[in-house]
């Protein structure tokens, strides 16, 4: 029987701590604000959840493997997309005079909790898809290639606005808690959103500490060491591209579902810059950092515009500046972002001399081999 | 012919932004994505200038100054200290100046539109039976003449001469006394010199906004891939072609029509990198070995 | 007072520590060969000296300290390094590799200079570095090493990939130097013999530290030597 260091007991305490927390946030908000601001709040940590899910996705593609993607508001968008156009389903859709192509599998219009895993596999499959040419390039050309795709992305859906609704988007019918059960619209959403950043996490956390993972690592750390070692790496790698993109997918099929309206400005390039800007200050190479990612997504526009102790009101630039400023700070100071600068904290603390802080190894943006 | 001549017009302002890019490359193995943003950012300083009421040469002149100051300046204190990182925290510093600079543009001079008066005349001219537009031909005319001015700094000038050196090898520069440092930042410095040409060019048809040279940026990296990462006349070659070509798709081709041009160019850079990754004139192709 | 002096010279590339503690002398005017195996640490010596490698220790040259200097600054103090692989410049041609010799700014009298010793330079002026035969790269490098007029001329494997004959006329050329305008030479050669034909003293390296010194007299007549580098 393998022993367990205190130290991984204590990250297990900690993420269970942390699930149990998530689960009541909710009734922590009913019980502590008026009921307008506890429903904004729920509404806020429901996107959170949201995007954890799509930077789950990202840190494995980029964190784990080392493939840069600058394309995955593109996938995030395109699961979005099909939640719509499956919910609503033909009819639905004919109301708003969209008619997309026979060939197109779109049924009667489905629940939307469903399209959450049909969205994730179609995008995964287009991931692996996209995984194929991708293996040809590497480093900064596929940065390039992935930026190609997230600025063609809401051209594209603008374009072919025979069923996408072109600029004008798809609204979706509004949410509502399935099966009758006895819970607010609101709550219903926060822990479809949960859940399912729960099930994600949990599919990333087997992938990442078992063979999978483990390729992936070498690939990053070094291709051709891994791959005379025996790694399959077009294999590894295309299928970082498909779970990467079927997560995104999934998110993109939540938000759709959350603010029940797809419109191409919604996902712009600019989202996928942010999005990489976000899980690289949260921490690469940690499933944790992600989550710090999407706080930082979610809340730091609203906090660098109104800072809470400062009485300006910055401009709606102003996030923009921080999260640039603090992606090169992050890059210059703290490669292993939030989670990274935790970590090291925690050595310090602990008085590891072992384990100098300054070492600039392999793998400076990943603190961490076992992806907790 | 009217089209092309608008093509090649567009395509210059796409060749210099795309040497910007090929140069910055050359010289320290790094594709600076927020080249864009930097020219934006100058070509704001441009509009400020003349909205101060100074006319548009000598602002064009003071913003020069400014945009090559500037570009020595990111490269001394921004790439420099991650010089020798792995490719992927380089890029993500280009990144994080690319977002940072969006929005500081935004914030500074304000998210509205502003006019760009052109410093040519909007007349036309005609030349044997074909319309052609004089801004068209000054666009043309000044990156050109911008472009072969670079080109003659390197190829006969003892400071260009040493600075092909260095894009050759650092290495071989330190052990012959050349201080590298000052010309890589030398380097950063005239090619934002180049951005800052572009965006001017580029703002009376476009109308200034932050997100000016995005777009443009876009072109300009395919534009750099299909003459070859590490090509200056690839670059020069590859933004002239595609101006020309993609502005007679948009035309001519009724399914991609004035929308698609974005992707239709987007779509040769990926075919390029997969196709062939070295380009029309380059040898190296685009990742760090 | 030497002209370079290393004491307790280090050096390392990453982990892997390269030189346990090198110390030498080459005193002005002289020429001084380093020998050694393949990995001794010959190279890694001379690289110490321009600090391209990590390096602990003191490295003094003409009174000034060089540790911890850029490569730049020891180049500019009067050091010529003339790395293994030549380290020119491919895509220049010829007449600009010499150039860039003297940092772009080749006087007309060092370039007479120059084409006195190496006639065939100005028929090839415009040709490109890499088009060169192995023997007209290592005499355009040694060529374009002397014309920012150094006080030390670092060679590291000049005979390497050389033919006999070439590898004569490069070492004539060299002593040449020496004899006619004082220039001081340190050697990096794997093959000893014609090292220590130039050479007025000599050190051998074995793992990273100097195993044997003395004039290139009493080196030739070392058994050990001679057994291991000389072949009899």
């Amino acid at each position: 029987m393998p022993k367990i260091a205190p130290l991984t007991v204590l990250k297990y305490v900690s993420v269970l701590a942390l699930a149990v927390f998530i689960a009541f946030l909710p009734q922590i908000f009913d019980a502590r604000l008026d009921a307008a601001s506890a429903e904004f709040r729920v509404g806020q940590f429901t996107l959170v959840g949201i995007w954890f899910v799509a930077l789950l996705g990202l840190n494995l593609l980029t964190g784990y493997n080392g493939q840069i993607s600058l394309g995955h508001g593109a996938f995030v968008g395109l699961g979005a997309y099909v939640a719509a156009l499956l919910s609503l389903g033909r009819p639905g859709l004919e109301l708003y005079m969209l008619d997309p192509p026979s060939w197109m599998p779109i049924g009667d219009g489905m629940r939307p909790v469903f399209t959450i895993p049909i969205a994730a596999l179609v995008t995964g499959v287009i991931g692996l898809l996209f995984g194929f040419p991708a293996l040809r390039l590497g480093g900064v050309s596929l940065a390039l290639a992935t930026l190609a795709v997230a600025v063609s992305f809401p051209i594209i859906m603008k374009r072919f606005d025979e069923f996408t609704g072109g600029g004008g988007g798809i609204n979706l019918n509004l949410p509502t808690t399935p099966f009758g059960w006895d819970i607010s619209t609101r709550h219903w959403l926060y822990y479809e959103a949960w859940v399912t950043a729960g099930i994600v996490f949990l599919i990333a956390w087997l992938l990442v500490r078992g063979r999978v993972g483990r390729a992936w690592r070498s690939i990053r750390d070094g291709e051709v060491a891994a791959v005379s070692s025996g790694v399959n790496s077009a294999l590894y790698k295309t299928l970082a591209f498909g779970v990467s993109s079927a997560f995104a997918g999934a998110a993109g099929a939540l938000l759709a579902i959350e603010v029940a309206y797809v419109n191409p400005d919604t996902f712009p390039v600019a989202l996928s810059i942010l999005l990489l800007a976000s899980v690289v200050i949260g921490g690469l190479g940690s499933l944790i950092g992600a989550l710090f990612g999407s706080l930082l997504y979610v809340f730091l526009p609203i906090y660098s515009q109104n800072p809470p102790l400062v009485s300006w009101d910055f401009s709606n630039q102003a996030p923009a500046v921080v999260f640039g400023a603090f992606l090169i700070v992050i890059m210059l100071l703290l490669p292993g972002g939030v989670v990274g600068g935790l970590r090291r904290l925690g050595f310090f603390l602990r008085g590891l001399g072992a384990r100098r802080p300054r070492a600039q190894t392999a793998e400076p943006l990943t603190s961490g081999t076992d992806g907790d | 012919m009217q089209q092309v001549v608008s093509g090649l017009a567009q395509g210059s302002i796409y060749a210099s932004l795309a040497l910007a890019l090929v140069l910055i490359y050359r010289a320290t193995d790094v594709l600076n994505f927020a080249q864009g943003e930097m020219a934006t950012f100058t070509t704001y300083v441009a509009w400020s200038l003349m909205d101060n009421g100074l006319s548009f040469w000598p602002a064009f002149a003071v913003t020069l100054v400014v945009a090559f100051v500037g570009g020595a300046a990111v490269e001394r204190v921004l790439i420099r200290p991650v010089e020798h990182r792995p490719e992927i925290v380089i890029v993500i510093v280009t990144i994080g100046l690319l977002i940072a600079l969006n929005g500081l543009t935004g914030w500074i001079w304000g998210p509205e539109v502003k006019a760009f008066d052109s410093p040519f005349p909007l007349r036309t001219i005609d030349v044997a039976g074909v319309v052609i537009s004089l801004q068209d031909l000054g666009v043309l005319a000044v990156c050109l003449i911008t472009v072969a001015l670079l080109w003659a700094f390197f190829r006969f000038t003892t400071l260009g001469l040493v600075m092909r050196a260095v894009a050759n090898s650092q290495d071989s520069s330190r052990l012959l006394g050349v201080r590298v440092g000052w010309m890589l930042a030398l380097g950063w410095g005239l090619a934002a010199v180049l951005g800052a040409v572009a965006g001017m060019m580029a703002a009376p048809a476009l109308t200034l906004d932050p997100n000016l040279m995005l777009v443009v940026l876009i072109y300009s990296f395919a534009a750099a891939v299909l003459g070859g990462i590490d090509s200056p006349v690839g670059a020069v070659v590859g933004g002239l072609v595609l101006g020309v070509v993609i502005n007679l798709l948009g035309t001519y081709v009724d399914f991609i029509g004035g929308e698609l041009r974005l992707p239709a160019a987007l779509t040769v850079l990926l075919l390029v990198l997969l196709i062939r990754p070295q380009g029309l004139f380059g040898h190296r192709v685009v990742t760090r070995v | 007072m030497p002209l370079l002096e290393l004491r307790d010279v280090r050096a390392r590339y990453g982990p892997i520590r390269a030189l346990h503690g090198v110390s030498l002398t080459v005193d002005e005017g002289d020429v001084v060969a380093l020998l050694g195996a393949n990995g001794a640490g010959k190279t890694t010596t001379l690289r110490s000296v321009s600090n391209m490698v990590r390096t602990n220790g003191e490295i003094v040259f003409d009174g000034r300290r060089l540790t911890r200097r850029s490569p730049e600054f020891v180049a500019r103090q009067g050091i010529a390094h003339v790395p293994e692989g030549r380290g020119l410049f491919p895509e220049l041609s010829v007449w600009e590799n010499l150039r860039m010799g003297a940092r772009g700014r080749l006087a007309s009298k060092e370039a007479e200079r120059v084409i006195e010793a190496f006639p065939w330079i100005e028929r090839r002026r415009d040709q490109h570095a890499a088009t060169l035969s192995g023997g007209e790269q290592q005499m355009l490098a040694l060529a374009r090493a002397l014309a920012s007029k150094p006080r030390l001329l670092m060679l590291d494997e000049p005979s390497l990939g050389l033919a006999p004959t070439v590898v004569r006329e490069l070492f004539g050329i060299v002593r040449r130097l020496n004899e006619e305008e004082g220039l001081t030479v340190l050697v990096v050669e794997q093959n000893a013999t014609i090292a220590l034909g130039l050479a007025s003293r000599a050190y051998v390296l074995e793992v990273g530290k100097v195993a044997v010194e003395g004039t290139s007299d009493e080196l030739e007549r070392h058994e050990a030597v001679r057994k291991s580098y000389l072949g009899y």
